[in-house]
C-alpha cells in the first residue's frame, strides 16, 4: 500500500464512535462523582488517555490494508492463544474478579486483558478460514475448521474463569457462520447441543425440543453419521446438564440462580442486579441529572465505572439518555453491517461482521443484564466501560472498520484524511 | 463462502432487522423500568438512602379527677449510633468509650438493640445526662454516625404514691414485638410495661414521628438535615382518671413505712376508684429508661414483696369480712331471716362431730339474731349458718356472689380470687381425696376461712354491691362506662337491714371505735389466720371493708393489712380514710373481735 495513496475514511462510523466514547467518557467521570470519594474518581483521566492510544491504534489499523491483514490473521491468532495459555500461569487477577486469570501483569503492574485482543485475532482468523471456502459450509464435518479455531482460544478463556468472554466468543462464531451464508437449520443443528443443555432443567421442555430437532434432523437430510452425531450429542447434554450443573462453582451457580429470580438473596449476589434496577428504575423519564444519581453517589451501585456503568447512564440521564446511548449504539452496529455488505471480497466483510457481532454480543449482554435480562457475566460496554485494553481494542476495530469501508464498494458521504 | 451481492444483500436485511429488534426489546424494557415502574423504584432508592431516625412522641399526661398531674414527660436526650453492620458499630461504640464513659454492658445492650433494627440508630443511652450530651456534642465530628435526639422523659410527680396503679414505662422487648399486640411497634421505642402505662397504651403513646438522615452504601451519614421532609411526632391526649390525688396521697402517708398492705376505696355506685394503694411503694421515677440493678435488687430482696401488688394481685383469706356472704346466702335462700336465732347459743364454741371449733370471744355471745351475730361477728352462729345452708349451696353461692372473680379493674395484673368450685364435693374430693375431707368445712367457709383468699379490689366490690341494691359496680381507675355486675338480689328491707347490722358493727358491735361522727359508717372487720407464724402465734391479715354513709353509701373502702393482726387496725385506717374523704370526724375504733 503506497502512503502516498490517500485514504477515504468512513466519517459516519468515526462519528458515531466518537460520540461514543465521548458519552462514555462523561458518564466514567460521573461514576467517579461520589459522595465519599474513591479512587474511581480520577480514573476518566486515565480512560482519556487510553482513548488517545486507542485514536492512535486506530488511525494505525486503518492504515493496514485488507491483504495485511488477511497475512497478520493466522500469527496474531497464534500469538493471541500463546497469551491465554501464559495467562494460565501468570495471570492476575482485579477488582470484583479477583480470583480469576484474566490479567497480564508484569512485576505486579497490570498491562492488560489479553482476551480482548485475542476477540480481534479470533474475528481475523475465523474470517481467513470461513473466506477460503468457495461454497458455504454445508455439513458439520464443513465446520470442523472454524468450530476449532473458535474452541481453542474459547478453552483457554473458560479456564481463567471468564464465561462473559466465553459468551461473547460463541456469538462471534455463529454470526459469521451466518455471515458466511450457512443455513440456518445447520445453525441450529450445531447450537442444539447447548439447547439441551439449558433445557435439561425442565424435562417437559426438552422432550419437546427434542423431537422439534429429530423433525429438524429427517427434513434437513445431514449425513446419517452427523445426524446421529447431533441427535446423540443432544441427549447426552440433555441428561449430563444436572451432573454439569453439580460441577459449576457454588458462586456461578448462585449468579445463574441469582439471574433466574433475583429476590433470592438480596443482600449478596442479587444484590447488583437489584441495585442497578433500582438505579436504572429511578431514574425516569430525564433521570436525576449527570453526577447526581443517588443509587451511584451512596456507592449502592457495584462497579458503577465498568460493568455497571449503563445504570449511572439510567439514572442520571433517565429513559432518554439511555435512548440516545442505545440508538448510537444501533446506528454504528447498522453501519459496521452496512460496510459488510458493502465489502467487495469475502474476507473484510467477515471481519467487518465479525467485530460488528463482537460488539453486539457486548451491548446486549452488558445492558441486559443491568435490566436483570442477562446473567451477570461480568462483561463490558464498549466505549463506556473503564479499561485500557477493550477501549483499544474497540478502537483497532474502528480502524479495522474505516479501512474495509475505505476498500468496499460505494463512495457515498466519504471523507479524506 | 456463497458471496453474491444479491444474498450479502439479503443477509445484511436479515442482520439489520434482527439488530433492530433488539435494540428496540432493549429500549422496550427500558421503558417498562423506567416510565412504569418509576415510581417502585424510585420508593426503593429512597429507602436505600434514607436511615430514619425516629423522633419519639411525648406520652400522653395522665390526670386525677380534680386535674392533678399523676405522670408527665420532662424533656431528656437520647443517644444513638447509625451505623451499616455489627462490626463497624462495635468499633464506633469502642472509640466512643474513650471520650465518654461506657461499660462493655452497654456496649452489648447496643449491639443487641442494632441486630434487632439494622436500620435504625442503635440506641447507646435512652436517657442520656446533660453532661453526657455536651461531652458527645463537642466531639460530634469524630462521630460520623452518631444521632443525639431529644426524647421526651416520663416523670411521676408523686412516684411512690401511685405505684400499685401506674406502672411504669420501658424499652418494647422481643417477646413484646413478636406478638400482636405491639404490631407496628419498633425496637427502641418506650412502652408501658404495666399498671395504667401498659392498660392504656395505645392511648397514651402518641404518634412517633421520623427524621431522615442520609446514607451511604456503607451506612454512613452523608447529610444529617434536610435529605427529606421530617414527620413530626404527635403527642398523645391526655387521660383523665378517677384517681383522687389528694387521697390517694393522704392513704399513703397513713401506711407510712412501717404497715405493709393493699386499699381500695372507690364509689360504690359507679366503681370509680378514687385511691388505689400498696404498701410499701416503690418510685417508679426510677424504673424508667432502665431500672438500675441495685434498686431492682433491693426491691426484690425486700421481705415485705413492694413490688407485690396487695391491692390487686395478692389474695387473703377474707375472714370475718366474709361473713356478710354467709348471711347474703342465707337471706337470698329464705332459710334465715335477720331476726332468726340458731339452735345452739353459743358459749365460745360449737361441738361439731368429734371436734370443738371455737368462738373468737372464748366467754360466748349466748342466744343472738343474725343482725346481732352479723355486730358481734359471733362464729358460733355462723358456723350454724354455714351447716343450714350446706356445703354444695355455700360453693355455688359463694360463686354468684363473685368469690372466684375478677373483678375487672382496668390495671393488667388484677388475680383471680380463690374460691372451691361447684359442685362442691367434686372440688373437694379433687382436691382432699374422697376421703380426705368431711362437712366440718362448711364451718370454715361460713366464717371466710379454708378454701377461700379474696384479693383487696374483689373484697371492696362485694361490699359496694352491699352499699347499693346487690350489683358490684366494675371498679375503673379511668373515667369510662359503669359497668355492675348483679351478684345477689335481696328485698330492700333485707338490705337496708344488713346495712344497719354493719352499722351496728360499727356503733356497738366490732368495730364501735370507728363510728364517724354525723356520718353512719357501715363495715366489716376481719382477722383471717395467715397460715404463718411467728413463734407459737399464728400471724393474722387485719380486714375491713366498710362504706358511708350506710345509707346513700358515698366510698366504698376495703384495708388489708398483711400479717397486720387485728381488724380493728385495719378499721381504724378505712375510718380515717372516709373521714378524710368526706371530710367528716369520726370516733376511735373498738376492739372488739379477738384478743
Amino acid at each position: 500500500m503506497s502512503d502516498r495513496r490517500r485514504r477515504i475514511a468512513d466519517s459516519t462510523l468515526v462519528a458515531l464512535a466518537f460520540l461514543l466514547t465521548l458519552f462514555g467518557l462523561a458518564m466514567v467521570y460521573s461514576a467517579g462523582q461520589t459522595d465519599v470519594p474513591t479512587l474511581v474518581a480520577r480514573l476518566y483521566k486515565l480512560q482519556m488517555i487510553w482513548f488517545c492510544v486507542g485514536l492512535g491504534a486506530a488511525y494505525v489499523a486503518s492504515r493496514a490494508s485488507v491483504r495485511f491483514l488477511d497475512w497478520v490473521a493466522t500469527p496474531g491468532y497464534v500469538l493471541a492463544c500463546l497469551l491465554l495459555l501464559l495467562l494460565l500461569f501468570v495471570g492476575a487477577g482485579a477488582g470484583t474478579a479477583a480470583g480469576t486469570k484474566s490479567w497480564l501483569a508484569v512485576g505486579g503492574v497490570r498491562l492488560g486483558q489479553p482476551s480482548e485482543l485475542a476477540k480481534v485475532a479470533v474475528v481475523l482468523m475465523l474470517a481467513k478460514i470461513l473466506a477460503a471456502r468457495r461454497e458455504a459450509p454445508k455439513s458439520l464435518l464443513d465446520l470442523w475448521k472454524p468450530g476449532l479455531a473458535v474452541f481453542v482460544p474459547w478453552v483457554l478463556i473458560m479456564q481463567q474463569p471468564d464465561l462473559g468472554t466465553g459468551i461473547v466468543f460463541v456469538g462471534i462464531f455463529f454470526a459469521m457462520l451466518f455471515w458466511a451464508g450457512v443455513s440456518w437449520q445447520l445453525l441450529v443443528l450445531v447450537a442444539s447441543p447447548v439447547v439441551s443443555l439449558i433445557l435439561a432443567f425442565g424435562p417437559g421442555v426438552w422432550g419437546a425440543w427434542f423431537l422439534v430437532l429429530i423433525a429438524l434432523v429427517l427434513w434437513y437430510k445431514p449425513y446419517l453419521v452427523e445426524g446421529v452425531v447431533v441427535v446423540l450429542a443432544n441427549v447426552v447434554t440433555g441428561v449430563v446438564a444436572p451432573i454439569l450443573w453439580d460441577k459449576l462453582n457454588p458462586y456461578q451457580q448462585k449468579r445463574l440462580l441469582v439471574f433466574l429470580d433475583p429476590s433470592t438473596d438480596p443482600r449478596a449476589s442479587g444484590y447488583h442486579v437489584i441495585q442497578s434496577q433500582v438505579a436504572i428504575g429511578s431514574g425516569g423519564w430525564l433521570g436525576k441529572g449527570f453526577t447526581l444519581g443517588s443509587q451511584k453517589r451512596l456507592a449502592f451501585l457495584p462497579a458503577q465505572h465498568t460493568d455497571f456503568i449503563f445504570p449511572v447512564v439510567g439514572e442520571e440521564l433517565g429513559f432518554l439518555g439511555v435512548t440516545i446511548a442505545l440508538s448510537l449504539f444501533l446506528m454504528l452496529l447498522l453501519r459496521s453491517v452496512r460496510i459488510a455488505a458493502r465489502s467487495p471480497d469475502p474476507f473484510p466483510s467477515l471481519v467487518a461482521f465479525g467485530l460488528a457481532s463482537a460488539w453486539f454480543v457486548h451491548i446486549l449482554v452488558n445492558v441486559g443484564m443491568t435490566l436483570n435480562l442477562m446473567p451477570i457475566t461480568g462483561i463490558p460496554l464498549p466505549f463506556f466501560s473503564y479499561g485500557g485494553s477493550f477501549m483499544l481494542s474497540c478502537w483497532i476495530s474502528v480502524g479495522i472498520l474505516v479501512r474495509i469501508s475505505a476498500e468496499g464498494r460505494g463512495k457515498a458521504d466519504m471523507l479524506v484524511i | 463462502m456463497s458471496f453474491h451481492p444479491n444474498e450479502v444483500q439479503r443477509r445484511a436485511r436479515l442482520a439489520a432487522a434482527l439488530l433492530t429488534l433488539a435494540f428496540v426489546f432493549l429500549i422496550g424494557s427500558f421503558f417498562r423500568t423506567q416510565v412504569l415502574q418509576h415510581a417502585q423504584y424510585v420508593l426503593q432508592s429512597e429507602e436505600n438512602r434514607l436511615r430514619e431516625v425516629p423522633l419519639p412522641a411525648p406520652r400522653g399526661v395522665v390526670y386525677d379527677r380534680h386535674g392533678q398531674i399523676i405522670a408527665e414527660n420532662l424533656p431528656g436526650y437520647s443517644v444513638s449510633l447509625l451505623a451499616p453492620g455489627v462490626d463497624s458499630l462495635r468499633a464506633a461504640l469502642r472509640r466512643l468509650a474513650g471520650t465518654i464513659a461506657l461499660s462493655p454492658e452497654q456496649i452489648d445492650q447496643a449491639v443487641r438493640r442494632f441486630r434487632r433494627a439494622p436500620n435504625r440508630p442503635a440506641v447507646i443511652f435512652p436517657d442520656a445526662s446533660f453532661d453526657v450530651v455536651s461531652v458527645l456534642e463537642e466531639h460530634r465530628v469524630e462521630f460520623p454516625g452518631l444521632i443525639i435526639q431529644s426524647a421526651p422523659k416520663r416523670y411521676y410527680p408523686n412516684g411512690p404514691a401511685i405505684a400499685a396503679f401506674i406502672g411504669y414505662t420501658g424499652e418494647v422487648n422481643e417477646s413484646e414485638l413478636g406478638s400482636a399486640s405491639f404490631r407496628g411497634y419498633k425496637a427502641g421505642q418506650q412502652v408501658g410495661k404495666d399498671g395504667l402505662e401498659k392498660q392504656y397504651e395505645s392511648r397514651l403513646r402518641g404518634r412517633e414521628g421520623t427524621r431522615f438522615v442520609e446514607v451511604d452504601a456503607r451506612g454512613r451519614v452523608v447529610r444529617e438535615a434536610g435529605a427529606r421532609q421530617d414527620l413530626q411526632p404527635e403527642a398523645a391526649p391526655p387521660l383523665y382518671t378517677n384517681i383522687d390525688m389528694d387521697l390517694q396521697k393522704y392513704v399513703v402517708e397513713l401506711f407510712g413505712d412501717s404497715l405493709i398492705g393493699g386499699v381500695v376505696a372507690m364509689v360504690p355506685k359507679t366503681g370509680e376508684v378514687l385511691a388505689l394503694h400498696s404498701a410499701p411503694s416503690f418510685d417508679p421515677n426510677r424504673f424508667i429508661g432502665g431500672i438500675p440493678v441495685e434498686y431492682w435488687r433491693a426491691l426484690n430482696d425486700d421481705a415485705r414483696r413492694p413490688l407485690y401488688n396487695k391491692a390487686i394481685k395478692g389474695t387473703y383469706a377474707p375472714g370475718s369480712t366474709w361473713k356478710l356472704a354467709t348471711a347474703v346466702l342465707g337471706l337470698q335462700s329464705g332459710l334465715v331471716t335477720l331476726d332468726d336465732l340458731m339452735p345452739v347459743a353459743c358459749n365460745g364454741g360449737y361441738q361439731y362431730g368429734n371436734r370443738r371449733f371455737k368462738c373468737w370471744d372464748k366467754k360466748g355471745h349466748g342466744r343472738l339474731t343474725l343482725a346481732q351475730a352479723i355486730e358481734r361477728s359471733c362464729d358460733v352462729y355462723f358456723y350454724q349458718l354455714g351447716l343450714k345452708i350446706g356445703l354444695s349451696r355455700l360453693v355455688a353461692g359463694g360463686v354468684d356472689l363473685g368469690g372466684r372473680d375478677r373483678t375487672g379493674i382496668d390495671l393488667p395484673s388484677e388475680t383471680r380470687a380463690i374460691f372451691p368450685t361447684a359442685p362442691a364435693s367434686e372440688y373437694y374430693n379433687r382436691r382432699f381425696g374422697p376421703r380426705g375431707w368431711s362437712n366440718a368445712v362448711s364451718l370454715n367457709l361460713a366464717i371466710g376461712q379454708g378454701e377461700n383468699a379474696q384479693t383487696v379490689v374483689n373484697m371492696a366490690r362485694f361490699y359496694a354491691a352491699l352499699a347499693t341494691d346487690g350489683a358490684g359496680a366494675q371498679p375503673e381507675i379511668v373515667r369510662g362506662e359503669v359497668q355492675r355486675k348483679q351478684l345477689f338480689t335481696l328485698t330492700a328491707e333485707q338490705m337496708s337491714g344488713l346495712r344497719k347490722a354493719l352499722a351496728g358493727v360499727v356503733q356497738h358491735g366490732t368495730a364501735a371505735a370507728s363510728q364517724i361522727q354525723g356520718v353512719m359508717l357501715a363495715g366489716k372487720t376481719g382477722t383471717a389466720q395467715s397460715g404463718r407464724f411467728n413463734g407459737a402465734a399464728e400471724l393474722n391479715h387485719a380486714w375491713f371493708v366498710g362504706f358511708a354513709p350506710a345509707e346513700n353509701a358515698q366510698i366504698v373502702v376495703a384495708v388489708m393489712l398483711e400479717f397486720g393482726g387485728h381488724g380493728t387496725r385495719a378499721a381504724h385506717i378505712a375510718s380515717k380514710i372516709i373521714e378524710h374523704y368526706l371530710k367528716v370526724q369520726t370516733t376511735q375504733v373498738l376492739n372488739t373481735e379477738g384478743e
